[in-house]
């Protein structure tokens, strides 16, 4: 029996708490926990464990201790880490190598503890939750190159490779990222990193005028000029149920803390930073604004305020996360102006929205206007009175239909993370 | 043709033609069931042509209510079902049974919608690849992934394969650069997954069918992205002496963090190919061609492109040119554009092989692959994706001689087994088919395919839609003891095992 056996058969289900420090170990871990039909909860550090529903299982699977960089491929633009690696180390590293993960991962520790704390690469892929990039580099989703991991009955999976192109059966690692930890746990994964541009620019438009932004952001859109962020951050309403937040995040030498401004980043080295803006000028026709540009000391640190939620840090109150067609822009700022706390992502298609706690009704408002523009809707903080009777994701019958049977093809005893993202699955 | 196992043949079913045809005609216009041996003929193969099964019927359904009650009916007579694009698939994905209904989307040709305020394009799936970008052109936009059939492949083939193209590197695969589908389940259920939205809340059950080869679902409506094209597009044409040193280039460029829009290396064979077709005017003194596409501003596309001289210079590069209008970049292109018409040139048959490898190891992969050929004594020449490591070896034989094709398929399956042993994929964009189904186990073990053939299970419980294709467990994979087949009871109960 090797060392690794030798510790697996004394892996016993009394503790609630399992740290293990192999995929072996996991394995076994979880192959008990199937024997014995045991719901767990399956964690990488736990720094978006409240997103979801609550769960009510006795036993936790805590992955942090699976940490490590197994290979960083520099040019072969990919690194592999074990799943419970911190996203941090990842980012140095790659930082370190003039390298990035494009998908701009979204620090949610600011939100929920009010500090940094970006948890694990397992933790981050499960949530799939891309920053401001997204929309012109792909999701999460579109840098997972392959993954390893224990399905429901303890057996290793693995899918895809370290290769870009790859259509090797079928593409699980999509399936995952997103899965909120219900049907493998992860325990290596490959994410695909790319060269970090020279320098950037973020143009700030300032203007109270929602059919100026929506234009805006329909013009961006429509460019060729590579625009690799646009922002709009709202006046804050006049409500006591806001923390007003804004004039103290976004406190930079050349931006006006007064009023609602869209912003638009700009990459690439110099010369083609202002190539792309003088061009940019003319297509959105930016004479017609007043604004003013963050040089790339400010513009670095502005994207990072954006993507860590900082408006909303520590706050008490609900956070949705809304998602829509980016030509409902402007009818979705209408609904929202003046009345919430929020802001634009994803150059008009990633909505941030506070709804103060005991307003519940609001977010089922929310909630039918989004759904009846087909987009999707999830409460990812909820306030302490909350009593919003709906769910927490947004999904169809067909939809959850299929989703319920990829859920048993998976995990047949239902035992990881019962019930987090639909109380079904 | 070898002999390729097929999942066993019902033959309750195959008497029942004559019923089966009528009862069709209940469910979509006559004249879209062909049953008579003239008619369904060119349906017998796709363009793995080495493979040939007449179908029971092609059906060419044209509503998506129609597919759904076909494949109703087809469920609860327990039919197997092919579905077809425009059978351009190198794999053998829409390889006929002899028991089972061909479901053609030829008809399903429309464009549906143009949403340029939402950046998307609305189309039936058998609408081709460039029939899209031919629709949205006008306003400066296109459909990035641009697979080399892509005057004939449908973009519901596209979606089924996870399509590429010579830009995957910068711009994705299909399944980067689609937001919706409709589809239609074995069971005869309609569904639609994602829409015009970024992303989808819960699975990503869009994700899951790109790329499943027609296995899990048939799709009846894509929404795709579309992009405005780039201010500037210019490209190098730069020769080297050894095999090394373009590998070394290819590296290089990667690891001094330029991403260019397309990286293409071929080799000695193919240049000579291409020239002696094409008339190209590609360097003769030349080992490996490498053509690089840079896009971007104008400043910047001309910043990239002399930084790609300097560093092809380091790497001994022995020949250069570079594009200064479209006219000169399409020249460039024309020869490598042209590879497997030159290929077909040289001998009777080519077999194109699809292989995935990390790219620092295609000089080692290019010096195997030589070796192999001189083994095989077949001759072979190379077309690289060099940008997204995709390979693809032209094995050039006489298919009728049946020892030549013999040699050829042991050949390829050899280059595959390298891909993978050198970390890369048995298939980058050409799928599995049944072309490689035997090789799955070089890249899955007993574990990895049980979990995917769960997932077939659970969406297609009856395995009727597309069987034989992709997964089944192999008598190869298993003699070799990589597959382990146990408890069958947990696999697939109809899965032929051969």
């Amino acid at each position: 029996m090797s060392i690794e056996e030798k510790k697996n058969s004394q892996i016993s289900l009394d503790s609630n708490t399992y740290l293990p420090s192999s995929e072996n170990e996991v394995a076994e871990i979880i192959k008990k926990i199937y024997s014995k039909k045991l719901p767990i909860e399956v964690l990488g550090s736990g720094s978006k464990k409240n997103f979801g529903y609550n769960l009510q299982t006795a036993k936790t699977l805590n992955l942090s201790n699976l940490s490590g960089i197994i290979e960083y491929k520099k040019e072969e633009l990919y690194i592999k880490v074990k799943a419970g690696t911190p996203l941090e180390e990842v980012e140095k590293i790659l930082d370190e190598n003039n390298q990035q993960l494009a998908f701009e991962p979204i620090d949610f520790g600011y939100l929920n503890k009010g500090n940094s704390n970006k948890g694990t690469v397992g933790g981050y892929v499960a949530c799939n939750f891309a920053g401001s990039r997204r929309y012109k580099v792909g999701s999460v989703r579109d840098h997972i190159l392959g993954f390893r991991g224990v399905n429901g009955k303890g057996d290793i999976i693995k899918s895809g490779g370290t290769v870009v192109k790859n259509v090797t059966g079928y593409d699980l690692s999509k399936l995952i990222s997103g899965s909120f930890g219900t049907l493998a746990v992860l325990t290596e994964i490959t994410l695909k990193v790319s060269p970090k541009k020279q320098s950037q620019i973020t143009v700030i438009t300032y203007s109270e005028d929602i059919k100026k932004i929506s234009n805006l952001f329909d013009k961006i859109l429509s460019s060729s000029n590579e625009v690799s962020g646009a922002t709009f951050i709202p006046e804050e309403p006049n409500n006591k149920k806001y923390e007003l937040t804004k004039r103290n995040v976004f406190k930079f030498n050349d931006l006006d803390q007064e009023g609602s401004f869209l912003g638009f980043r700009i990459e690439g080295n110099k010369t083609s930073i202002n190539e792309r803006l003088k061009d940019l000028k003319k297509e959105l026709d930016l004479k017609s604004f007043k604004t003013s540009v963050l040089d790339v000391y400010q513009s670095v640190p502005f994207w990072q305020k954006v993507n860590n939620l900082e408006i909303f840090t520590n706050t008490k109150n609900n956070i949705l996360r809304a998602v829509i067609p980016p030509a409902k822009c402007e009818l979705f700022l209408k609904l929202l102006s003046k009345k919430y706390k929020y802001f634009v992502d994803w150059c008009g298609s990633l909505f941030w929205i506070e709804v103060a706690d005991k307003e519940d009704e609001k977010i089922n408002l929310i909630k039918k206007f989004v759904i009846e523009n087909n987009g999707y809707l999830t409460i990812l903080k909820k306030s302490e009175n909350f009593d919003f009777k709906d769910t927490l994701f947004t999904i169809d019958e067909t939809r959850l239909m299929i989703s319920k049977k990829i859920k048993e093809s998976f995990d047949p005893k239902g035992l990881f993370n019962p019930g987090k993202m639909y109380r079904e699955i | 043709m070898t002999e390729l196992a097929l999942p066993k043949i019902d033959k309750a079913t195959v008497s029942r033609k004559n019923l089966i045809v009528s009862d069709l005609k209940k469910f979509t216009k006559e004249e879209n069931i062909l049953s008579e041996n003239d008619e369904i003929k060119p349906y017998e193969t796709d363009a793995l042509a080495a493979y040939k099964q007449t179908p029971l019927a092609v059906v060419l359904p044209e509503t998506t209510e129609e597919v759904s009650k076909i494949l109703k009916y087809c469920y609860n007579e327990n039919i197997k079902v092919i579905p077809r694009g425009a059978g351009t698939g190198l794999s053998g994905g829409a390889l006929p049974l002899q028991d089972a209904i061909l479901l053609g989307l030829g008809k399903f040709n429309k464009i549906l919608e143009i949403d340029f305020e939402n950046k998307c394009v609305v189309t039936q799936p058998g609408v081709t690849n460039l029939g899209i970008t031919h629709a949205v052109q006008h306003k400066g936009y296109y459909y990035a992934p641009d697979p080399s059939s892509q005057l004939a492949c449908s973009i519901g083939g596209n979606v089924a394969e996870n399509s590429g193209g010579v830009h995957s590197l910068k711009y994705g695969t299909t399944t980067n650069n689609i937001l919706g589908v409709e589809m239609v389940m074995m069971d005869g259920t309609i569904t639609r997954i994602g829409g015009k939205t970024l992303d989808q809340e819960g699975y990503d059950i869009l994700g899951l069918l790109c790329g499943s080869e027609g296995l899990l679902g048939v799709i009846t409506e894509v929404t795709v992205k579309i992009l405005k094209k780039p201010q500037s597009v210019r490209a190098a044409l730069i020769g080297f002496p050894t095999i090394e040193d373009g590998g070394n280039c290819v590296s290089d460029i990667i690891s001094n963090g330029i991403v260019p829009a397309g990286m293409e290396i071929m080799d000695k064979a193919l240049i000579d190919a291409t020239d002696k077709f094409a008339k190209a005017g590609y360097p003769k003194d030349a080992e490996v061609l490498m053509i690089v596409e840079l896009d971007g501003t104008k400043s910047e596309v001309d910043d990239l492109i002399k930084q790609v001289s300097e560093i092809a210079k380091r790497n001994n590069s022995n020949s250069m040119k570079l594009s200064k209008n479209d006219k000169e970049r399409l020249a460039f292109w024309s020869g490598r554009k042209a590879a497997f018409p030159a290929c077909g040139a040289m001998a009777p048959d080519y077999y194109c092989m699809d292989g995935s490898i990390p790219r620092g190891k295609l000089s080692l992969i290019l010096k195997e692959i030589n070796q192999l050929s001189k083994k095989y004594n077949l001759a072979v020449a190379n077309a690289f994706h060099a940008g997204d490591g995709n390979l693809h070896p032209l094995i050039m034989f006489d298919g009728s001689d049946k020892e030549q094709l013999r040699k050829t398929e042991e050949f390829g399956a050899e280059i595959l087994k390298a891909c993978v042993k050198h970390g890369g994929a048995l298939t980058g964009e050409h799928g599995v088919g049944i072309e490689k189904r035997e090789l799955m186990c070089e890249s899955f073990n007993n574990n990895d395919i049980q979990q995917q053939l769960n997932i077939k299970k659970s969406l297609d419980e009856k395995n009727l839609l597309n069987p034989g294709k992709v997964y089944p467990i192999l008598r190869k994979c298993a003699e070799e003891g990589r597959v382990h087949v146990h408890r069958g009871e947990e696999k697939f109960p109809d899965l032929p095992r051969f």
